[in-house]
């Protein structure tokens, strides 16, 4: 759940998601699920002119499981709260093991 | 339930549906944006709510597109699209004119669509809707169909071999024996 609740702080912030086949998306976060699956709204692709059924599409809903990498904006990531969210989560997780 | 819901809608009252109290561990700091969201917002229903009954481009993960009124769905984004049409490609280079692309609908009907399936699916601008993409034009169906299905082939080909490549080297593709699009 700790990457759900990461990603939820990065709504409303400018992502670029890179899928497996290689488009890029950039976009304004606007939602997030259990499954990763992302909304974007506003959209740009790099390099446009490659992707041409993207031409008239203006917010996308990508599949979880076909997102390679999110490149987020470094500005908007709290990383001594991250830091903290992550030692928590393996605190919990060690607790769950014994 | 989820179906009556929608993003607009107020938070509900506490419990295991209401705003995380601090998302990432912290107690919500006051008037902060994204703790404030209702959690029901953070649902694959909600998500595809929004985008019932509106006109969608779907990418499937065999690379074809397809565009329809999205009808109904469930929450593994198994989706049903109404007077769907398959849109085929053939990119500049491939064609009879080879500084620009062709493209082609051939109607579909109504298309149910398992989840597994689903690449990425595209709420169309209907302002541009109508407008073909930039550097394409409207070809022939017949013609369009068989440049696409003679360049997929090639793509095959190419693709094969690469993973081939790849492997007696000790790389295993994410997506090997599979043509992304």
């Amino acid at each position: 759940m700790l990457f759900f609740s990461f990603f939820k702080t990065l709504i409303d912030h400018e992502v670029t998601v890179e899928l497996k086949n290689d488009i890029q998306i950039r976009g304004i976060l606007k939602s997030v699920d259990q499954y990763l699956n992302i909304k974007l709204e506003d959209i740009s692709v790099v390099e446009e002119l490659k992707y041409p059924h993207l031409s008239a599409v203006k917010n996308v809903f990508i599949r979880g499981s076909v997102v390679r990498y999110v490149h987020l904006p470094a500005g908007a990531v709290d990383i001594p709260l991250l830091e903290d969210a992550t030692r928590r989560e393996a605190a919990n997780q060690a607790g769950k093991a014994k | 339930m989820m179906e009556n819901l929608s993003i607009s809608d107020p938070p509900l009252h506490g419990g295991p549906g209401g705003v995380p109290s601090g998302v990432l561990g912290r107690p919500p700091p006051q008037a902060q944006q994204p703790q404030q969201l209702p959690a029901q917002m953070f649902t694959t229903a909600a998500q595809l709510l929004d985008l019932t009954d509106k006109k969608l481009m779907l990418a499937l993960r065999d690379g074809r597109k397809l565009t329809g009124i999205l009808r109904s769905w469930d929450q593994f984004a198994n989706l049903v699209l109404q007077s769907t049409k398959e849109r085929i490609f053939v990119p500049p280079g491939y064609g009879p004119d080879p500084s620009r692309g062709l493209y082609a609908d051939i109607d579909k009907g109504i298309f149910l669509v398992r989840g597994e399936n689903v690449l990425l699916l595209g709420e169309i601008d209907l302002d541009k809707d109508d407008d073909p993409p930039p550097g394409y034009d409207l070809g022939e169906v017949e013609l369009v169909q068989s440049l696409a299905k003679a360049r997929k082939q090639e793509e095959k080909l190419k693709e094969k071999s690469k993973v081939r490549k790849l492997a007696t080297i000790g790389f295993e593709g994410e997506n090997q024996g599979e043509v992304l699009l």
